[in-house]
């Protein structure tokens, strides 16, 4: 896709010049130009009096992979972590049955490290079969292992799609995956779906911290890798019932020049996991203090849930990273979202705004998270949030 | 030791605005900015050159409004600025930006290069860990803290979800870096004036030895298709009245919901 100006329609009013995040529209001859640094942005489209500025498909593309129509098969690489496969993986099982099912191919599994009843478990989450490695070198995570392994399976048995989680782990080492096989990998993706027209993979994912959603191609290039949030999809059927193949891949000779000295966890107080929780009380600047958490910690503790944070309280200290749902922290995905004191920036609605109901308690009655919230309460953190609590606890009996 | 920092210059899109009625971004006012993750890249670099010695150079391939991200760069201390710049490298998605970066830096020569975790207009997190594929060289993503600084190898904290690791690595060594790192140092009076009169080098394609099949819109095995503005919202309730009766309705909505 490529956007142009149409020189027949400019006027040369230099209204779109000032329009571009990255100054790509210059003047030529009195006639706007948009040059190489054009990002595809679309911020200039609606901007031009004259309707001059178009978006256009371009007939260039890269060379791509030789024999790319013989690829087939949707792989799902399981990340595990202690022996345990990530519920990632199982979400992604679930979307890659549907683009298996919709290509006519098989859904593959891939698993380093863990044992054979974790494998087992893959078949029984949707995976026809499961390309297993066991090896103490996958004990801890390093790139390199994973990285050779992978590429060495995928050059061996030519997937048509490789996906995995937008993790830690995913996102550090599929990128060399990427690099290493010479294609393309779109990152965070929101939704996957096949074009009935092409079969190519369809990958959304939210770019410009958010503000804006793309579809992206790997038309030429196989596999077409992409990763995915943790909540995203949705799990298939567990089928205890179901069978499949489990083939052992040997790890030889993989080697790793980094290692892991050693594994810290940050205890937090909250004893459910903020990914799985069905609700998550969540706190921002609006609290203005610390100690504001306590009494979301509270209220979270009544409704059986978790406690979130925006950006803006991690940045503060008020509590660890490891609570951040965003762009750049967790994206989560509970029954219900409770947002206190969070403005809702484009960064932080990111991560939570596929949540089934968002409630959002604000003083400032225009806080762009009103407009997610399907519950708004305009009003002092401070003065509501004790409210709730104190009606729970007449309510539960306690 | 020779430490080579990627930064990128970005629209701030945290300021950056949709116009609600055309769904399109709204840039007027909207200043371009180092990458706020780079900073902290370029912070480590002059940090861990304050510890064992050598030179930060900052690399950005980018058109020749960039120079003033290397500049700013500068301003706060680094050393050398390199402007990877080429009608050849238009279109590059993330593969074909690594390829290009990791030429250039072969060309430069290193010890260490530092990138930010990811960029916040692309938000891929992938060029840092692709060149160091290109580079046949180990990378430790999300570096959250130097554990133990040697000329020969490093222990650092890479940030997991629930924790960190604690990772040994070799030099040469690639790191992506998250803000817990540090703190940017801000430029000086006699900083900025030496980022005024810094000599920016730049490179063409020709002067990093790459494949021009692997560059630009050729190279990138990825394209957009189609952009869009996020879905806005559906029906809102407002709960109304005293902290006490928003409280009730709240409650009362929920279980009505089987929320609760």
């Amino acid at each position: 896709m490529r956007i142009v100006v149409d020189v027949e329609l400019c006027t040369g009013c230099e209204t779109c010049v000032s329009s571009c995040p990255y100054d790509a529209i210059v003047m030529k001859d009195d006639k706007a130009f948009i040059n190489e640094y054009c990002q595809l942005c679309r911020a200039c489209l609606e901007v031009c009096p004259e309707g001059a500025i178009k978006e256009t498909e371009t007939a260039e593309a890269a060379a791509g992979t030789a024999d790319r129509d013989s690829y087939s098969g949707v792989w799902v690489f399981a990340e595990q972590r202690d022996g345990r496969v990530a519920d990632v993986a199982l979400e992604l099982l679930g979307a890659g049955r549907r683009l298996a099912d919709a290509r006519g191919s098989g859904l593959s599994a891939v698993l380093f490290g863990a044992d054979a009843s974790e494998a087992e478990r893959l078949i029984h989450w949707g995976a026809d079969r499961v390309y297993h490695a066991e090896d103490p070198i996958f004990e801890q995570f390093n790139d390199e292992p994973n990285v050779e392994l992978l590429s060495r399976l995928i050059e061996e048995h030519r997937p048509e799609i490789v996906l995995t989680g937008a993790t830690p782990i995913g996102r550090s080492f599929f990128p060399r995956v990427a690099a290493r096989v010479r294609t393309g990998l779109t990152a965070d993706c929101t939704s996957l779906e096949i074009d009935p027209e092409t079969g190519n993979l369809l990958q959304v994912r939210p770019a410009f911290g958010g503000n804006i959603m793309a579809t992206i191609l790997c038309p030429a290039s196989r596999p077409q890798m992409a990763t995915v949030r943790p909540r995203v999809m949705k799990r298939g059927e567990y089928d205890a019932a179901r069978t499949g193949e489990v083939l052992k891949i040997e790890a030889g000779g993989v080697t790793s020049r980094t290692r892991v000295a050693e594994t810290i966890k940050e205890v937090s107080e909250t004893m459910v996991n903020l990914q799985e929780a069905d609700v998550i009380v969540a706190g921002g600047r609006g609290l203005g203090r610390p100690e504001g958490f306590e009494m979301l910690e509270e209220l979270a503790g009544l409704l059986g849930g978790a406690v979130g944070a925006s950006r803006a309280a991690v940045d503060e200290e008020w509590i660890p990273y490891s609570h951040q749902v965003g762009q750049t922290g967790k994206t989560v995905c509970p029954k219900v979202y409770i947002a206190c004191g969070i403005s809702g920036a484009v960064q932080h609605l990111v991560g939570m705004q596929s949540s089934d109901i968002i409630v959002a308690i604000n003083k400032n009655p225009d806080a762009p998270i009103f407009n997610v919230a399907d519950y708004a309460i305009v009003g002092d953190v401070y003065e509501v949030v004790p409210a709730i609590i104190k009606r729970l606890r007449e309510v539960k009996g306690r | 030791m020779k430490i080579v920092v990627c930064i990128k210059q970005v629209p701030d899109t945290a300021e950056v605005k949709i116009n609600p009625e055309t769904n399109t971004l709204v840039r007027d006012g909207v200043p371009s900015i180092i990458n706020p993750y780079d900073l902290h890249a370029v912070e480590a670099g002059l940090q861990l050159k304050e510890s064992l010695g050598g030179s930060v150079t900052v690399l950005t391939m980018g058109p020749p409004q960039a120079e003033a991200a290397l500049r700013e760069a500068v301003s706060i201390g680094a050393d050398d600025a390199v402007l990877l710049t080429d009608r050849a490298f238009a279109g590059s998605d993330t593969l074909a930006t690594a390829y290009t970066l990791s030429c250039a830096v072969r060309t430069m020569g290193f010890d260490m290069i530092l990138c930010g975790k990811q960029a916040i207009d692309g938000d891929t997190a992938q060029v840092g860990p692709e060149m160091a594929e290109f580079l046949g060289i180990p990378h430790v993503a999300y570096v959250g803290g130097f554990e133990e600084i040697a000329p020969d190898g490093l222990r650092v904290r890479r940030q997991m979800e629930d924790g960190y690791d604690i990772v040994e690595t070799p030099l040469p060594v690639l790191l992506t870096v998250v803000r817990e790192l540090n703190q940017p140092r801000l430029p000086s009076l006699k900083g900025k004036m030496k980022a005024k009169k810094a000599e920016i080098k730049r490179l063409s394609h020709a002067d990093i030895g790459a494949d021009v099949e692997r560059l630009g819109l050729a190279g990138s095995p990825t394209q957009v298709k189609r952009i869009f503005a996020p879905e806005a919202k559906k029906e809102r309730k407002a709960l109304t009245g005293t902290p006490e009766e928003q409280a009730d309705r709240l409650i009362e909505e929920l279980r009505g919901l089987k929320c609760l």
